[in-house]
């Protein structure tokens, strides 16, 4: 069991308002990103979950229970944190099982507990050592396992792959995700990072500057971007925005995004010059510039060739546009 | 290679500069324990020579002895000294974390209102204290240099503590926290020890100027069962003769106290100069 409530929830440090009144709802199981531009809020938001920052105005539920006053360890949740924080003097083993030893939970529970969650992280070589003598990846580890052995209704996470390098975190990531699945807990993740939010989450809450501005799985938030903040951060690379009038369309701005763009050799819809060209591979990015649209990207699939300042014209399907009028908003 | 060449002309640099700096401040420290083993004669006629065959002498460390309490105000100094850094250690960095870690109405005043302590010196205040320690009936007695070194003490403890404790990693605490921690274990279980290179340095920058302190105890504690070290050398200090021998022989001795002291802290006190090296 674990579902969380948020009743407009906000809070303010003194005359900045940092969250400006968050409905939301996580059901059991779930997995639920928190996604946005750093600064936007999203550490507060969680550690109002958690009980480590005071509700200025709301209601917090965890299973139907008004948490407002009620301390961090009693809630029964667990947080994973960006710099690992474990505990410097204790052992791997200490550290996973000081939440339950201040329960008072009894010595051999404890012992079965974390030789269960060290089992699932294989960090059952690691039991005796203390946090310096560990990897990063191996401490992030550690954090994980230390939040597993609590069983807690709601595990917390802030940003804890950003510490890693790039190979680490992909690994991580898939460990994230496996984990959710074996235990079929309810686990709220904070990220800016985009794709890691794409591959984790079943439902993503994308906040920009303390308010959610859309909440939907992956793919409906990919599909069917609610305004062009959304639009323009879900999706890699970026979507592409367009002048509405200048293309003879009925819409302020018009977006596309770069896989959507096909090239046209002769008579395309858009005419731009190339102006920087990176090869990855599998795919190519195109960056070229337009005088009334500015920088576009093409993503095009496989190996592909291009002079700087080459003339090249683009052709988009107008089914896969996205209109949005002058506020941002989403028309069709 | 020229890079090396570059830091070895500098490390150089940097260490003629430090030796220099040592010789100066070690200088006076010299003299004295050179004199402290002459003869009276020898002192004036060469201060600066080492004590030879002919000039070795140590009626100074005799008469000092003879003097019969020493070895109390040793032990008074000490005891002055090592409670006053207590208490300003314990109280300075529980202030510290208070206003480091919690957010509360008047934190920034309080923050000021203690730093302020470091710039006003606490002798201003010494009528109002004699006066209070009267009243309270603490003149003549430990106590009452003890409560002095500790508030004398506390302004630049807090205030070094509270830059530490700030840079301690929040998550750290807060993941105490979660795990169900007092804030008391967290203040004393997490906290104080990632801040130990700091700690050592306080109390070398508070325990100094109490055990060479001359004025509290003169004013406040100078009955002959509480005077401290550096009082007692004074007998030997007289309107018209000096017992040259004495004085330095019993400043040579006042040494080695703060010495053992410091040399338990330094290595500690090391770590925390360099800990913005180390990361
Ligand atoms: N203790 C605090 N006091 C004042 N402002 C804060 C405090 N904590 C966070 N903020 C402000 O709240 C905003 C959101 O911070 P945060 O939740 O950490 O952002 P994010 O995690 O999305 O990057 C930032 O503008 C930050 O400056
Ligand atoms: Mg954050």
């Amino acid at each position: 069991m674990g579902t969380l409530n948020l009743t407009k929830v906000t809070k303010s440090f003194g005359a900045t308002d940092v969250i400006k009144g968050v409905d939301l709802t996580v059901n059991d199981g779930e997995f639920c990103v928190f996604v946005g531009p750093s600064g936007c809020g999203k550490s507060t938001l969680l550690r109002m979950i958690a009980g480590l920052e005071d509700v200025s105005s709301g209601d917090v539920m965890i299973d139907g229970r008004r948490v407002n006053d009620v301390a961090p360890a009693k809630r029964e949740i667990a947080m994973v944190f960006q710099s690992y924080a474990l505990y410097p003097h204790l052992t791997v083993r200490d550290n996973m099982g000081l939440a339950l030893k201040q329960a008072g939970v009894p010595k051999a529970e404890i012992a079965q507990a974390t030789d269960k969650a060290a089992a699932m992280l294989s960090l059952d070589a690691l039991m005796e050592r203390r946090p310096a003598e560990l990897s990063g990846g191996q401490r992030q580890r550690v954090a994980i396992g230390r939040a597993i052995v609590r069983r807690p209704k709601l595990f917390l996470f802030d940003e804890p792959l950003s510490n890693l390098d790039a190979a680490l975190r992909v690994q991580t990531r898939i460990e994230i995700a496996r984990l959710h699945r074996d235990l079929g807990a309810t686990m709220i993740y904070v990220t800016h990072d985009q794709v890691e939010a794409m591959t984790l989450a079943d439902r993503i809450v994308v906040l920009r500057a303390g308010r959610v501005e859309q909440v939907g799985a992956p793919m409906e938030l990919y599909n069917n971007p609610a305004n062009t903040f959304v639009a323009g951060f879900i999706g890699s690379p970026q979507m592409n925005f367009l002048n509405g009038e200048a293309l003879g369309l009925r819409a302020a701005t018009v977006g596309v995004r770069p896989e959507h763009l096909t090239l046209d050799r002769g008579a395309g819809k858009l005419v731009a010059k190339v102006s920087h060209l990176e090869k990855l591979g599998g795919e190519t990015l195109v960056y070229v510039v337009n005088p009334t649209h500015g920088l576009i990207t093409i993503r095009l699939f496989g190996e592909h060739e291009f002079a700087v300042d080459e003339e090249i014209s683009l052709n988009y399907d107008e089914n896969k546009l996205f209109f949005f009028d002058e506020d941002g908003q989403r028309l069709y | 290679m020229s890079q090396a060449r570059h830091s070895t002309a500098r490390t150089f640099g940097a260490h003629a500069i430090l030796i220099t700096y040592t010789v100066i401040a070690l200088f006076p420290v010299f003299v004295t324990v050179i004199n402290s083993f002459k003869s009276r004669k020898a002192i004036f006629a060469d201060p600066l020579a080492l004590p030879g065959p002919a000039t070795f002498d140590l009626v100074g460390y005799q008469t000092v002895l003879k003097q019969g309490d020493f070895f109390q105000y040793f032990l008074n100094s000490m005891s002055v000294t090592v409670v006053s850094l207590f208490f300003v250690l314990m109280f300075g960095a529980m202030a510290a974390f208070a206003l480091s870690e919690y957010r509360f109405r008047g934190n920034l005043l309080m923050g000021l209102y203690l730093a302020l302590g470091i710039m006003i010196p606490i002798r201003l205040g010494t009528v109002a204290i004699l006066q209070m320690m009267v009243a309270s009936g603490l003149v003549n007695t430990l106590t009452a240099l003890i409560l002095v070194y500790t508030a004398q003490g506390l302004p630049l403890a807090v205030f070094i503590l509270s830059e530490f404790m700030r840079n301690v990693s929040a998550d750290l605490k807060n993941a105490g926290r979660i795990d169900g921690l007092s804030e008391y274990t967290i203040f004393f279980r997490l906290v104080l020890p990632l801040v130990r290179p700091a700690m050592a340095t306080v109390a070398v920058f508070t325990l100094i100027p109490i055990w060479n302190d001359l004025w509290f105890p003169l004013i406040l504690a100078p009955s002959e069962a509480t005077k401290t070290i550096t009082l007692g050398s004074q007998v030997f200090i007289g309107q018209f003769v000096t017992n040259w021998n004495a004085v330095l022989a019993a400043l040579s001795l006042a040494i080695v106290p703060v010495l053992v002291l410091y040399l338990i802290f330094s290595r500690q006190l090391i770590r925390g100069i360099t800990a913005g090296a180390v990361k």
